[in-house]
């Protein structure tokens, strides 16, 4: 098994025409690592994985795959392997001729690629279906067909595109845990990209989180979870609350604002934004709703807000409380269910507590839209 | 409420008058090959004969021009087929604005004249032909002015532009992504076009070429100015109409016709075949178990009929081996010379009748005249009303001998006697 190599990216621009489809991308990977690209649909990621994979050069800056400048290697030429968005398995092809095309083209024998190609189609469990077309074939199989003709390359790095997209939920879940065993196995450096943060979030050693052709943040899933760099870092990854407001003091890692509607709230500055946060600066604070809590007894310990009860839903191990808020969107609040039968009536004002650890402020920018 | 009778009437009516006018005249070709009179004709019928396959088959210059047309026909195949799926292929890899112009002037050649792009190949390919000093003991000597060498050139110069057509409409439905999936394994350009786009394109070049075949093979406009000196099918056929013809050209179209529906029969049922197979790979069917019939040809009418066609076509030719029309020819000559003696004798008794009377009023003799003429105008001969079936004959004597239009065709007597064509 080879074991995994570097692929960095130098001050990558890509351009098609005026349009900017990726902006200055500088990521480096370290080797096999599962590196994620997450943002959603249209924000380049599918581009920068094209990049990698030599099929268009970028507009400026370097790619480099185990410290070697890609320039001018054509696709053919560089020791990575794809998984296709829409999988293009070749349709009038066997699928033990789809696994072992990369053989064929370097001209080994037939029983050679049959021999290799059947230990692939048992690592991906699919022994005995070699003879098949891939139309014979459902949507999970195709997808480990795909797995195994990338692998059957013996790439130093897979890429893949949105591999579990096409996939029902229940399927997805058992892919992700598949993908991941295989990568453990195999201990290439995969670079997987996804719209879908709980996939990211799963699998994912590090994750980069882009929107527009910008990445914003690149960190282990914890790192962006728990502190993100940018509002739509906070916005796109799991839930979140957001109070909007201006600085009011700034006191070492901590800053208060002052909300548009719930009162003044204190938190950490997020880790990325520290020093560059001046007093009067228009800020968001963004709350996770498993960081808010019941405020026992009313009682104002002075990080707190008040609000009215919209809804709540039980979710079996969470109850939601959907409380108004100060935008459009409903404050949104996960109490674990410890056996209550309830947690308040429609329309019953609450007062909530904010952990200011797991609470950030940052400055005013785009959200996810969503 | 509209009457669902009268539109079906209206509608039926249609159909009747629509292939009557499509078909009408490739039947009247088709009955007139096997009728005896010199004079492609259906009616009126003579006798049943195979003599105008025979003429066709010893042709000279049909056969000639069967062969060169053959030939120029693959030329064409090989050259308008690569060209048209090089230019397919470059049509998918330029940008949206270019494709558009070159879309234009690709498809251009169809819209030219064909006597036009005859005349230009012919003057071009001269002046090419000087320029690289293709002269008197040149190695290309002659080349220039070769009449197959043009035709091809000529042909191919429009019939690519179909071709182009036939792979633009398949590239259509390619997954570029495949071709990158290829190089992405490692693949060089020239392994992803031979190992996924062709074998993608290969019905699409299995038409193109049948396309560019028929297309060459009955040109005529562009091949009477290239061919030089050369002969194919068509001018032979051109020439021949100058010259007069005689049924064996009916023959040679009923040759044709026959061979084109057994191919459309044929392919028809192979694609149904093919279908039945890929639903059966796709579990829609079930794997039909073994029976009587072979699997293609159950529930499958085009196979059925191109078998019975087939068996027709058989015995057909084996009956020709056999039948001789001269009896029956015989028979029409005698009672042509019955009838052209008896309005002798009818005219011979009239003038005897005139020379002790005084001249008798015309009128007595058109009922005799009209008999000169056979029943040529008689309704049941009507031009138009092919008699397939075995018709009365024409120019019913009494003293011919009672053959049907067929002679003793199928009379176990007749078998020892012929057998000389
Ligand atoms: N070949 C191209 N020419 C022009 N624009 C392109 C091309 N490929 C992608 N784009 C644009 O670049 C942006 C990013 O696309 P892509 O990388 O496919 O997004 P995704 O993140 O969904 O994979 C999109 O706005 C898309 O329209
Ligand atoms: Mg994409």
């Amino acid at each position: 098994m080879s074991t995994g190599v570097a692929v960095d990216l130098e001050n990558v621009w890509i351009k098609f025409g005026d349009f900017v489809a990726v902006r200055e991308a500088n990521v480096n990977i370290k080797g096999g690592d599962f590196f994620s690209f997450l943002g959603p649909s249209g924000c380049g990621k599918t581009t920068i994985l094209r990049a990698i994979s030599g099929f268009l050069d970028p507009s400026e800056g370097h790619v480099r795959i185990g410290g070697r400048d890609m320039a001018g290697i054509g696709p053919n030429k560089r020791p990575t392997a794809l998984i296709f968005q829409n999988l293009a398995l070749f349709p009038l092809m066997k699928i033990w001729e789809n696994i072992s095309f990369s053989m064929e083209v370097r001209g080994a024998s037939a029983a050679e690629r049959r021999k290799r190609a059947d230990e692939l189609l048992d690592m991906v469990a699919l022994g005995g279906q070699g003879d098949k077309l891939p139309s014979e074939l459902s949507g999970g199989q195709k997808q480990r067909v795909a797995i195994a003709r990338a692998l059957c390359a013996n790439p130093d790095v897979l890429l893949l595109d949105e591999p579990l997209s096409a996939l029902d939920l229940k399927l997805r879940q058992h892919m992700r845990t598949e993908l991941r065993e295989i990568q453990q196995r195999v201990g290439i450096t995969f670079i997987y990209i996804t719209h879908d943060q709980g996939e990211a979030l799963t699998m994912s050693d590090n994750v980069a989180v882009m929107k527009a052709g910008v990445i914003d943040q690149i960190g282990s899933g914890k790192e962006i979870y728990d502190a993100p760099a940018t509002p739509f870092v906070a916005s796109f990854v799991g839930e979140n609350n957001v109070f909007r407001g201006k600085i009011r003091s700034i006191d070492g890692t901590r800053a208060t604002i002052e909300t548009n509607r719930s009162g003044v709230l204190t938190a950490e500055i997020t880790p990325a934004q520290r020093g560059k946060m001046a007093v009067g600066d228009a800020a968001m604070l963004f709350v996770r709703p498993e960081a808010l809590t019941l405020a026992e007894g009313g009682t104002d310990t002075g990080n707190t807000i008040s609000a009215k009860v919209v809804n709540e839903e039980f979710e079996g191990n969470t109850f939601s409380v959907f409380l108004e808020g100060d935008g459009a969107k409903p404050i949104k609040m996960s109490l674990p269910n410890t056996g209550q039968t309830r947690i308040a009536e429609r329309g019953k004002p609450l007062t909530l507590h904010i952990n200011p650890q797991t609470t950030v402020i940052m400055p005013a920018g785009e959200l996810a839209s969503d | 409420m509209k009457s669902p009778i009268v539109s079906r009437i209206a509608l039926g009516l249609y159909f009747i008058i629509f292939f009557g006018y499509l078909m009408g005249p490739l039947l009247v070709m088709s009955v007139s090959a096997f009728n005896s009179p010199s004079f492609p004709s259906a009616s009126p019928w003579e006798c049943f004969t195979f003599e105008w396959f025979s003429v066709l088959w010893h042709d000279r210059h049909i056969r000639e021009g069967i062969y060169y047309s053959v030939i120029i026909g693959l030329g064409t195949v090989i050259l308008s087929v690569s060209m048209g799926l090089a230019a397919s292929i470059v049509l998918t890899q330029i940008s949206a604005r270019l494709r558009s112009v070159y879309y234009t002037m690709i498809i251009a050649p169809i819209l030219i004249p064909g006597v036009v792009i005859g005349i230009s190949t012919l003057v071009f390919w001269d002046r090419v032909g000087r320029f690289l000093g293709a002269g008197e003991g040149s190695l290309l000597d002659g080349l220039f002015h070769n009449g197959l060498f043009l035709t091809i050139l000529g042909q191919s110069s429009f019939i690519a532009s179909y071709a182009m057509l036939v792979f633009v409409a398949r590239l259509q439905r390619f997954d570029p992504g495949l071709t990158e999936a290829a190089l992405d394994l490692g693949a060089s350009h020239t392994q992803a076009f031979r190992k996924i786009l062709l074998p993608f394109l290969r019905p699409a070049i299995a038409s193109a070429s049948v396309l560019a075949f028929l297309a060459s093979f009955e040109n005529y406009n562009t091949t009477t100015f290239t061919i030089v000196d050369y002969k194919t099918l068509t001018t032979v056929l051109a020439q021949k109409v100058r010259l007069g013809i005689n049924p064996s050209i009916s023959a040679l179209a009923f040759a044709i016709i026959t061979l084109t529906i057994l191919v459309a029969l044929a392919s028809e049922a192979y694609r149904r075949a093919a279908q039945r197979k890929e639903a059966v790979w796709q579990g829609k069917v079930a794997r039909p178990a073994a029976r009587l019939w072979p699997a293609w040809l159950r529930g499958n009418p085009a196979a059925i009929l191109f078998v019975l066609l087939s068996f027709t076509i058989i015995v057909a030719f084996g009956v020709a081996q056999r039948y001789s029309p001269a009896q029956c020819k015989i028979a029409a000559r005698e009672a042509k010379q019955a009838e052209i003696q008896r309005s002798i004798e009818e005219l011979r008794a009239r003038r005897q009748e005139e020379a002790p009377q005084a001249p008798a009023p015309t009128t007595d003799t058109a009922p005799a005249g009209s008999g000169a003429f056979g029943n040529v105008f008689a309704p049941g001969n009507l031009p138009g009303a092919p008699a397939p079936e075995p018709a009365p004959e024409p120019a019913p004597a009494p003293d011919a001998p009672a053959n049907g239009a067929f002679g003793n065709v199928f009379a176990p007597g007749n078998l020892t006697t012929g057998g000389d064509n």
